[in-house]
């Protein structure tokens, strides 16, 4: 395998490292909160497993940037990379949703805990519990944004 | 699409009907009474009528069948869960509620019956729990042959006890008799050792106690928490049998409330009634009276006010009067919307409702909010499976369920629609599924049989994402158009020449300036050749615009420097529209993730189903399995990040909220209905 190919191939885990890790963590959290509420009130179950799931976003957007790279560089079909500065610029084009999704699915978690607190008092403001975390998603969106099209226009 | 105007109605009417029109009121459903705390004080003939303890013991009443009802669930759990989750409240003819009422004392007494049971079992069952911890204690003490609290005879002393240390009965003896010499008249035996204690039971005469009462002390001796005054193991089947019969008391406890099962109904028809009657008890308490009359004043919906002026006036000879609203009166706002509309009402009413004079964007909004989810799921075939189960759910539950949960899924019905244009425009049907089984099942090798009507959004992102932000424009455009036609509604022509015209030239100018621009060709590669005129005018519109904002957005301050100052932040403001035409970029990316990831799933069918004969059906678990997967969590965030469009980038634009939800004083229909009359 050439060098190249290495790195790139370091870009492309690292995206579904960063963003599964953040989400992890996030969900992680909110889960805890969620189960706390269900357990004082069963028919909040569905509210709070989605804030639950909000900041499970930046996992999947992780694979998916690792996916079209995978698919880029030739791993899953086609002919693979071998130029040291192709992997190079693979690796950077990675590094947004990889370092991005990390730490805001951590913040995003940490909201979504929050609004499951507002579920737990007050289940009719769903929809404003629910527009905090979404606030935070955005940067892992425009992360993605800048990987995917980083990606898409390489070589 | 509008908020529906309401009128004010007061009413005077003999005292002697008060408790009629109250109950036909409620009946309607249709007023929402108005009970201020300033009238709340009694004086110049004005009295109130103390309902509280009234209303207590209806509520209580309400709550015992409640929690019979619980009770009855516990056996029969269908019973709490009426319709499932898209239950309402289910249908009762008017017979059938009389029927019920007239024998309410019956079934409250059925009720406490009820509830007297779960006493009497909850008190059984702990019983049995006290029974097994003392069946537990006497375990180390089974061999025992004297009952517990055998003291000794006339001549010896007995010790029974436990030693907190493992021994045996050379070693118990040595520990009962130290210091005692010759042949002493102690016998001591160990009955049982349980890991680091063990019961002891010593004999010793009279003559020798106290001292090897005294050694046994020293030694740790102490004497069993629990003592019985039989034999242990007369005492251990005692309590066996008292746990059989406890037992047996449940389960007939069980049958007995099993049999009351059959009244569950009945008991939601008298809950709902109590709950009715504390209701209107709450009311009645409020309002103010005289000697023959009482007053009541408060909101409906102006097109329900004629009938119901009607009906008090005519069947009760009550003195109805339309009332203009106060100056500190706030009226409840009532949305009406075509049907396509009203579906995203709750989610309008999620973020607040709109206040009177102000326009109900709710329409306006459902056009958007139903393109861009299908923009953000986009693929044809989730589509259809999002349309289908609402449409299942919808036709087979059309009798119970709730009417908020109808607009639910009614929305959902469309937003799926929606999903399958966008999956068509895309070329996404499960992602490439077709493809994907045409090349690993058939030996496809072509061209891709499924393509895209406009194109696919992974071989050219850059240009899906312009067209996302043009959307996004267009979206925001919207929202201060709306907020035009509210100054205008308003007669505020300044407002709507220097806040949104201005903003409208100013915009467009800069992206008419931004369009033939090389920047932003090297970012889209589209190029747009514009004649040099309209480079002028765009020119010129920027700096009109700039200039009317900047001189007459802060036009209520005085002080010329402040003014100024004010209006040149808010060009500054000109940053939020940038970070909001961003933000639509989420539905590229959010569009991207469901094809990619359904191709993900696809190319993993294929990957471990590939081969034909038992990797057909592991092909068909993979499908079914990730793209359940993937429409669940796609589904749940192209709900969420719509909802965040309209809230923050389009809302942002004109809309506060801060309406007052109309809550019509009605009857308690937490179970039932009373179905209407045809």
């Amino acid at each position: 395998m050439s060098t190249g190919m290495a790195l790139a191939l370091l870009g492309a885990a690292l995206a579904t490292i960063g963003g599964g890790i953040g989400s992890a963590w996030g969900t992680g959290m909110a889960g805890q909160a969620a189960a706390g509420v269900t357990a004082e009130d069963p028919s909040q179950f569905a509210k709070v497993l989605i804030l639950q799931l909000l900041p499970g976003t930046q996992g999947i957007y992780g694979l998916l940037v690792t996916f079209i790279t995978l698919s880029r560089i030739g791993v899953l079909g086609g002919t693979p990379i071998t130029d040291t500065n192709t992997g190079w610029m693979y690796l950077f084009a990675c590094l947004p949703i990889a370092v991005v999704g990390l730490i805001s699915a951590y913040h995003q978690g940490r909201t979504s805990v929050a609004s499951v607190g507002i579920v737990a008092k007050k289940p009719d403001q769903f929809g404003k519990a629910m527009l905090f975390p979404a606030m935070v998603e955005t940067y892992a969106i425009l992360a993605l944004l800048i990987s995917i099209l980083a990606v898409t226009n390489i070589g | 699409m509008a908020v529906v105007k309401m009128q004010k109605l007061s009413v005077c009417a003999s005292k002697k009907h008060r408790k009629e029109i109250l109950e036909a009121l409620q009946k309607t459903g249709a007023m929402e009474i108005r009970t201020r705390s300033d009238q709340q004080q009694d004086g110049d003939g004005i009295i109130h009528m103390d309902t509280a303890e009234a209303v207590s013991r209806f509520e209580k009443t309400a709550e015992s069948f409640d929690k019979a009802l619980h009770v009855l669930a516990e056996v029969k759990p269908e019973i709490m869960k009426g319709g499932g989750l898209f239950g309402g409240p289910m249908d009762i003819s008017e017979e059938e509620y009389e029927e019920v009422i007239k024998k309410r004392d019956s079934l409250l007494e059925d009720a406490y019956d009820v509830l007297r049971l779960d006493k009497e079992r909850a008190e059984s069952l702990s019983t049995i729990s006290k029974d097994e911890n003392q069946i537990l204690s006497l375990a180390p003490w089974k061999e025992l042959p004297v009952p517990m609290n055998f003291s000794g005879t006339r001549e010896t002393k007995t010790f029974i006890g436990t030693l907190p240390m493992s021994v045996d009965d050379a070693a118990l003896l040595q520990i009962a008799t130290e210091g005692l010499s010759g042949d002493v008249p102690v016998s001591a035996d160990v009955i049982s050792v349980n890991g680091t204690d063990t019961a002891v039971f010593v004999i010793a005469k009279n003559s020798v106690s106290d001292k090897v009462s005294e050694n046994l002390r020293m030694a740790g001796f102490s004497r069993p928490a629990y003592v019985s005054s039989y034999v242990p193991s007369d005492a251990e089947e005692i309590l066996r049998n008292d746990i059989d019969d406890q037992n047996t008391r449940i389960s007939e406890i069980r049958d007995e409330i099993e049999k009351s099962t059959e009244k569950a109904r009945e008991f939601k028809i008298a809950s709902d009634y109590f709950n009715t009657r504390a209701e209107k008890y709450k009311i009645l308490g409020k309002l103010p009276q005289t000697g023959h009359v009482f007053f009541l004043e408060g909101w409906v919906t102006a097109a329900s006010a004629p009938k119901l002026e009607k009906l008090l006036t005519e069947k009760f000879s009550a003195f109805v009067e339309r009332e203009e609203k106060g100056a500190d009166e706030v009226e409840p706002t009532v949305l009406k919307n075509n049907k396509f509309a009203a579906n995203v009402e709750g989610v309008l009413a999620s973020y607040g409702l709109p206040q009177h004079g102000k326009i109900d964007p709710t329409f306006i909004m459902s056009l958007f909010y139903v393109f861009f989810f299908g923009m953000m799921l986009s693929d044809a075939g989730y589509g259809v499976v999002m349309s289908l189960l609402c449409l299942i759910v919808l036709i087979k539950k059309r009798k119970t369920i709730s009417a908020g949960m109808k607009k639910f899924l009614s929305l959902f019905f469309f937003c799926g629609l929606s999903t399958i244009f966008w999956g068509a425009m895309y070329g996404g049907f499960f992602g490439n599924l077709i493809d994907t089984i045409a090349t690993t099942f058939f030996g496809y090798t072509g061209d891709p049989i499924v393509k895209p009507l406009w194109f696919d959004p992974m071989s050219n992102p850059m240009q899906l994402l312009i067209y996302c932000m043009l959307f996004g424009v267009i979206h925001l455009f919207t929202g201060l158009a709306i907020k035009g036609a509210q100054y205008l509604k308003d007669h505020d022509v300044v407002g709507f020449f220097c806040d949104v015209c201005a903003w409208y030239a100013f915009l467009m100018g800069l992206i008419l300036m931004l369009l033939p621009s090389d920047l932003f060709k090297g970012i889209s590669g589209m190029e747009f050749n514009f004649p040099p005129v309209v480079g002028q005018i765009a020119k010129w519109m920027t700096i009109i615009g700039m200039v009317v904002i900047l001189l007459m957005s802060a036009r209520g301050k005085k002080n010329f420097g402040l003014r100024l100052a004010l209006g040149a932040y808010d060009i500054y403001g000109i940053t939020s529209w940038l970070s909001d035409v961003l933000s639509y970029s989420r539905l590229l990316a959010l569009g991207l993730a469901t094809g990619v990831i359904a191709n993900v799933v696809n190319m993993m069918g294929a990957m471990f189903g590939g081969g034909g004969g038992f990797g057909v059906v592991i092909f068909i678990l993979v499908m079914i399995l990730g793209h359940t997967l993937n429409i669940a969590i796609n589904a749940l965030g192209a709900y969420v990040h719509t909802n965040r469009l309209q809230y923050v980038e389009f809302f942002g634009k004109f809309y506060d909220g801060g309406g007052i939800e109309f809550k019509p004083f009605k009857t308690a229909n937490k179970f039932t209905q009373i179905k209407e009359e045809r």
